[in-house]
């Protein structure tokens, strides 16, 4: 007989349920899938009613993070047979509110990504005209902040983290790793407008670095490096002030 | 009650987003929607990995990647259009620079380039094996700076809204109420990327279902060069997943199951040793253009010299010679990749790879400013057809496509919409009613179905596969285009078993091969009519191009009796059509 293995899926339909129940499903056990693979089986040839998101199949677009037996994971990178023979539980991410089934909420996440001004900032009149050619930008330069470049969006660092879990305020790791990006990339002069996000008590004062962001991160952003370098910086901004409020920023 | 902006952008990609940027920089007055199925970074520009070519360094010119984009179209692409493109590129990569994409350096800290297929001199910006990604999300961060944009996320576009001949907004599907609700503006723009998922085995994402050229095709417009799919020739066995040409530019190379370098003998030129300081020679080998490539690997197949898998049969793609250090420094994501979804690491072991759905030539019939026959609709990106791809896309000139011609039709379609600014708002609302009406009468209640959507659509697929890959004849292509008919009367009788409004994936995905049914069959058709082979269309039963007959765009439209197809010249300003060598 082949093989198979359960799934028991996460089921929330607004408009039937008042709350949510978890679906068993029985699949075939394939070595090469993933759990995204067997969510789709189920949709295809079981039940056309489970909603979910994904994309890629490649681990970059960012879609498909879901809670995989209580731990964030994208299912496109979760395979199977790293749970075989025992059942897989799969959940939405958590600390965002559920839209339906597998799908939550993210604009929340999306305007905390917006708050840290993502964008390379320049002094007025210090922009440099295209026609004037590209930075420069030496290799060491790049390697500075290019590990924070590499966030995909997935979320799974919120869903982690036991500071957001209490309080969504918080602006959370990826935002923050974000905007370390912005601010260490050589061609960015815009620090000190990020910091007052960055600095304020919903930015880095809040994390207690238990440091499950990084822990669950699929793309080695170390999110938590980056909220312990934030306030190192910050730190020292206030040192700054504090020594030479002559030069106090803004 | 409609939404008005000034232009609506459906597609919130590499080309949606530049358009977006391009329209708030140059008119902030102007309000801009972009409405997207997904967020806007999950869009599929995030899986791009080697690079986009644009003319940087002292050694290059804008003639030499002119003509290897002529040459790598076998003569297809608009000669005005391509010298535009390359003249542009070079700015347009400087702007995402200073717009913070961290592209790989050299040590004096300018922008790194590497070798393409195809390409005579290295040109290709890369961000390591990144770049697509990098790229959007440079793109979507910047874009959060504007406050005239205006973001519909998680919003199917399902039409395009005509008045008085002039498009005026489209309607569009929010999934998380369920409501079709109607976005107006005095001008459009389709940025909603390629089709491969007309195909079975595809580098694309779920979300590449065409429905832009959908739309357009259905609004009457008419696509272009629809036949022209271009398999890429490295993608990994069950899943598709590409491993980018950038591992050849880097020096790998193409064995077969003894080890030997096939290509040699499909007239791709005479190898190197991997030892050897010129290795790897461009346009040459493993550096020829994908069509040939792939191409080649058929024929190695019927040779006998490909490998059996379970995902089909496999050459390997050695990337081992160039050692640890420079994979994790140049081609991290292949290593990543090769690792997780084939199980080897590359450093060790060589990849097994065969050709792979990648990326659509043809699409939304455009003119050099992305403006379509259809007044105030425009396009950019994979989904419109300038055309620059021609019959074979030059691998990293898309990423650098959705720039330039994004930006192009960002301006473009401002400047439209400030000089078209009365809409038909009465009528125009009562087509979104028809619209709401047509999908909930269609799909949402639609009772007594017995067609399961995945069942059609993979009918859909091996008849793709089948008779419309990458070697074709009359008689398979017949065969499909009939079965595409026999789908399309099915999908009458399609399963709905998803009654609810909110996030119905089930909903989406009916939309979805509804518009693919259309796409497919144009795919069919406008590959039936062209009999002669050129770039990615090879017919067995005309093996030769004919320069006398077909040195044309094909135009597929939609008519009540099925597809009719057109033709128009290409333009040629500079290089007639000659013989299309590679390694010799």
């Amino acid at each position: 007989m082949a093989k198979t293995i359960e799934l028991e899926i996460f089921r929330y339909r607004p408009e039937e349920e008042s709350e949510p129940t978890l679906q068993s499903y029985e699949v075939p056990f394939n070595e090469e899938w993933v759990v995204l693979d067997a969510i789709n089986y189920i949709k295809d040839e079981i039940d056309g009613t489970i909603s979910h998101r994904w994309s890629c199949r490649m681990g970059v677009c960012g879609s498909c993070g879901m809670m995989i037996n209580r731990v964030p994971r994208l299912t496109c990178a979760a395979f199977l047979k790293e749970y075989y023979p025992r059942k897989i539980r799969v959940e939405p991410l958590d600390g965002f509110p559920v839209e339906r089934d597998l799908v939550t909420d993210m604009d929340m996440f999306v305007s905390k990504l917006t708050d840290v001004s993502p964008w390379i900032i320049r002094n007025e009149g210090e922009e440099k005209p295209v026609e004037e050619g590209t930075y420069l930008q030496s290799p060491g330069e790049l390697a500075e902040y290019k590990q924070y470049s590499m966030c995909i969006n997935c979320m799974l660092c919120y869903a982690a983290c036991p500071v957001f879990a209490l309080d969504t305020n918080f602006l959370g790791p990826a935002a923050i790793a974000l905007g370390q990006r912005y601010n260490m990339d050589s061609r960015d002069q815009g620090r000190d407008q990020r910091q007052e996000v960055i600095a304020s008590h919903d930015g880095v004062w809040h994390c207690t670095f238990v440091g499950e962001c990084s822990a669950v991160c699929p793309k080695d952003v170390d999110p938590a490096g980056a909220i312990q370098r934030a306030k190192l910086s910050s730190t020292a901004d206030y040192f700054k002030d504090l020594l030479m409020p002559w030069g106090k920023r803004k | 009650m409609s939404l008005r902006h000034d232009i609506v952008i459906v597609g919130g990609g590499g080309a949606g987003l530049r358009a977006a940027i391009a329209i708030a920089e140059t008119n902030p007055s102007l309000s801009v929607a972009v409405v997207s199925k997904v967020y806007p970074m999950r869009s599929h520009t995030v899986a791009a990995e080697g690079g986009a070519a644009a003319v940087i360094k002292d050694n290059d010119s804008l003639d030499e990647h002119f003509k290897d984009t002529i040459g790598g179209s076998d003569w297809l692409a608009d000669q005005d259009a391509v010298e535009f493109f390359v003249k542009t590129a070079p700015e347009e990569m400087i702007q995402l620079e200073h717009w913070g994409c961290p592209w790989s350096r050299e040590p004096d800290g300018s922008v790194a380039v590497r070798p393409f297929g195809g390409m005579k001199i290295e040109r290709t910006w890369f961000a390591a094996d990144k770049t697509g990604f990098h790229m959007l999300h440079a793109l979507y961060q910047t874009s959060l700076k504007y406050s005239p944009i205006t973001s519909y996320n998680e919003w199917f576009a399902t039409k395009i809204l005509v008045e008085n001949n002039r498009c005026q907004g489209v309607a569009a599907l929010d999934l998380r109420t369920g409501k079709v609700e109607t976005v107006l503006a005095g001008a459009v723009i389709m940025c909603t990327g390629g089709a491969g998922k007309i195909f079975p085995f595809t580098t694309n994402g779920a979300i590449k279902t065409g429905d832009g050229m959908g739309m357009a095709y259905r609004a009457g417009v008419g696509l272009k060069d629809m036949e022209f799919i271009q398999y890429h020739p490295t993608g990994l066995p069950g899943t598709g997943i590409l491993i980018t040409e950038a591992a050849r530019g880097e020096g790998g190379i193409l064995i077969n199951k003894d080890g030997y370098r096939y290509l040699q003998d499909y007239d791709l030129g005479t190898p190197l040793e991997i030892t050897d300081p010129d290795h790897p020679v461009k346009k040459s080998m493993e550096l020829g253009p994908r069509d040939r490539l792939s191409q080649a690997f058929m024929r190695e197949r019927d040779k006998g010299g490909t490998i059996s898998t379970d995902g089909g049969p496999v050459v390997h793609l050695d990337i081992r010679h160039l050692g640890e250090k420079l994979i994790d420094k140049k081609l991290p994501f292949v290593r990543e990749l090769a690792k997780n979804y084939a199980g080897i690491d590359p450093v060790h072991t060589p990849i097994p790879v065969r050709p792979v759905v990648h990326y659509i030539m043809g699409g939304i019939d455009t003119d050099i400013n992305g403006a379509t026959q259809l007044p105030g609709l425009y396009a950019a990106g994979e989904t419109a057809c300038v055309s620059i791809n021609g019959a074979n896309r030059l691998g990293s000139n898309s990423l650098t496509e959705l720039l330039v011609f994004g930006g192009v039709a960002g301006h473009a379609a401002a400047e439209f919409a400030t000089n078209n600014p009365d809409l038909d708002e009465a009528a125009l609302e009562l087509q979104g009613v028809d619209e709401q009406q047509r999908i909930a009468r269609d799909f949402i209640n639609k009772q007594g179905g017995t067609e399961r959507i995945a069942t059609l659509r993979k009918e859909m697929h091996e008849t793709m596969e089948e008779g419309a890959g990458i070697y074709r004849t009359d008689a398979a292509l017949r065969t499909t285009s009939e079965k595409l008919v026999e789908l399309r009367e099915r999908f009458a009788n399609l399963l709905i078993e998803d009654r609810s409004l909110t996030f119905n994936t089930e909903l989406t995905s009916a939309l979805e091969l509804d518009f693919m049914l259309d796409l497919a069959l144009a795919v069919a058709e406008s590959g039936l009519a062209r009999t002669e082979s050129r770039g990615s269309h090879q017919r067995t039963d005309y093996p030769e191009r004919d320069d006398a007959n077909f040195l044309k765009h094909s135009l597929a439209f939609k008519t009540i009796d099925g597809v009719r197809i057109d033709y128009k010249d290409v333009v040629i300003t500079k290089w007639p059509p000659e013989e299309r060598v590679y390694g010799r």
